[in-house]
């Protein structure tokens, strides 16, 4: 019995993160999910939203940006995100700089068509996140 | 005979050149091990990706989604060309213009729709009454995960309004700096080979169903496709400019010595004719 799982987060740009981790918490379309080493194979989607990755005490957070998938299979888990931050790497006021914008960008679009709308609140979302995760480091 | 210092101008203009191509060179051998980086670090996705496809594909039946069934009769045929923006890069664009003509050749029943990525292939086929249904120019040798998946949309949603029965792209493939080749890749619909999956298979717990999560990941991997196309093609189009900037430079080089030598001829001509009129002039005050 193995007490780590590979954790590897790729985007079609870079590969984020490969490391052993003890536990990680995703955040599937079905609600988040918890998996911990010797996980079944399993295949889900991802929302936007945080993954956290537990090694002992210390507790890491990546903003998935975008959605994607998640693969559990061999010990190992896989995400595959159409984009992704680390939490150490994102700039609070950069990040909150970019929500401040997309609440703008969704007032605007507001009364345009309904399409974009939706567009800028995914974007809302995905710079709420970011600015969530970037919060739990300046602490 | 041209005169000495029509010689040297013609040396120095040739210089000149050699220090452009030079420069070029540079250039070029920076820009493509940034764009090799980014197709390494893509290809960790590029490999998960498609093994996913291809065990999801196998789960469910290729009726059940448009991108997978094939059209009984294939009429209107796209063609995303990639190719570069910019010439001086030697066959790259050719490579990749001759394999449209082969195909074009080979399919004269098909009605060919273009989509151009690269201002090369729109220079080659945008002017002669064809179709092209999309032009992408200025993305200037760099491409975001985001601005190909643009593309992808576009091709998808030409596939969806059943406007196009098959999608293909043609763009050269990196084998290594030196050599690139082109390639024609089939799009859509997707085919994915089921049999290679079928030896290690595994039993995914899915979630949601096979089917769902499979249309959540099909435009992906065609956004992906068109995103790792275009990323080779870069790489490449840097390797081939580099190859012909340093073959370019390596013919000045040539070129300059062979002036040279025709230079100093003609100087070691003149001094002689010199030399003569002085000796016949003292000849002539005895």
């Amino acid at each position: 019995m193995a007490d780590t799982i590979r954790l590897e987060l790729v985007t079609p740009e870079r590969m984020i993160l490969s490391e052993d981790v003890e536990e990680v918490i995703a955040p599937g379309v079905e609600g988040d999910l918890g998996v911990l080493p010797e996980h079944a194979p399993l295949l889900t989607a991802l929302r936007v939203g945080e993954l956290g990755y537990r090694t002992g005490k210390q507790t890491d957070y990546v903003a998935i940006v975008g959605g994607g998938f998640l693969e559990v299979n061999d010990n190992k888990v896989i995400v595959l995100a159409d984009d992704a931050e680390l939490g150490q790497e994102i700039n609070l006021d950069e990040a909150i700089e970019r929500k401040l914008k997309a609440e703008q960008n969704l007032d605007k679009e507001r009364k345009a068509d309904e399409k974009a709308f939706k567009e800028a609140e995914v974007r809302l979302m995905k710079e709420l996140t970011s600015v969530q995760i970037a919060e739990k480091y300046r602490r | 005979m041209p005169g000495v210092m029509d010689i040297k101008r013609k040396i120095k203009s040739v210089q000149n050149t050699q220090k452009i191509t030079k420069a070029m060179k540079m250039v070029s051998a920076a820009r493509m091990r940034k764009a090799e980086e980014a197709m390494n670090d893509a290809r960790a996705y590029a490999n998960k990706i498609y093994e996913l496809c291809c065990n999801m594909a196998e789960k469910v039946d290729s009726e059940s989604h448009p991108f997978l069934a094939e059209k009984a009769e294939v009429k209107n045929v796209c063609l995303a060309i990639i190719t570069s923006d910019k010439g001086l890069c030697g066959a790259f664009n050719s490579n990749v213009l001759k394999k449209t003509i082969a195909f074009i050749n080979e399919n004269p029943d098909k009605n060919i729709k273009f989509v151009m990525v690269g201002k090369k292939g729109n220079d080659a086929f945008g002017r002669r009454g064809n179709e092209v249904l999309e032009k992408y120019i200025t993305f200037g040798g760099r491409i975001t995960y985001d601005e190909a998946g643009e593309i992808g949309d576009k091709l998808v949603e030409y596939f969806m309004n059943e406007e196009v029965d098959e999608i293909y792209t043609i763009h050269n493939e990196f084998k290594s700096t030196s050599v690139q080749v082109g390639k024609i890749t089939k799009v859509l619909p997707l085919s994915f080979e089921a049999k290679e999956a079928a030896d290690d298979s595994v039993d995914y717990i899915y979630e949601p169903k096979a089917d769902a999560l499979l249309k959540e990941i099909m435009p992906r991997y065609i956004n992906f496709t068109v995103f790792f196309a275009i990323l080779e093609s870069i790489a490449g189009e840097h390797g081939a400019r580099m190859i012909a900037m340093d073959n370019a430079s390596r013919n000045a080089g040539d070129l300059v010595k062979k002036l040279e030598l025709q230079f100093n001829k003609a100087r070691q001509a003149a001094i002689t004719t010199e030399i003569l009129d002085i000796v016949n002039g003292a000849e002539a005050l005895n």
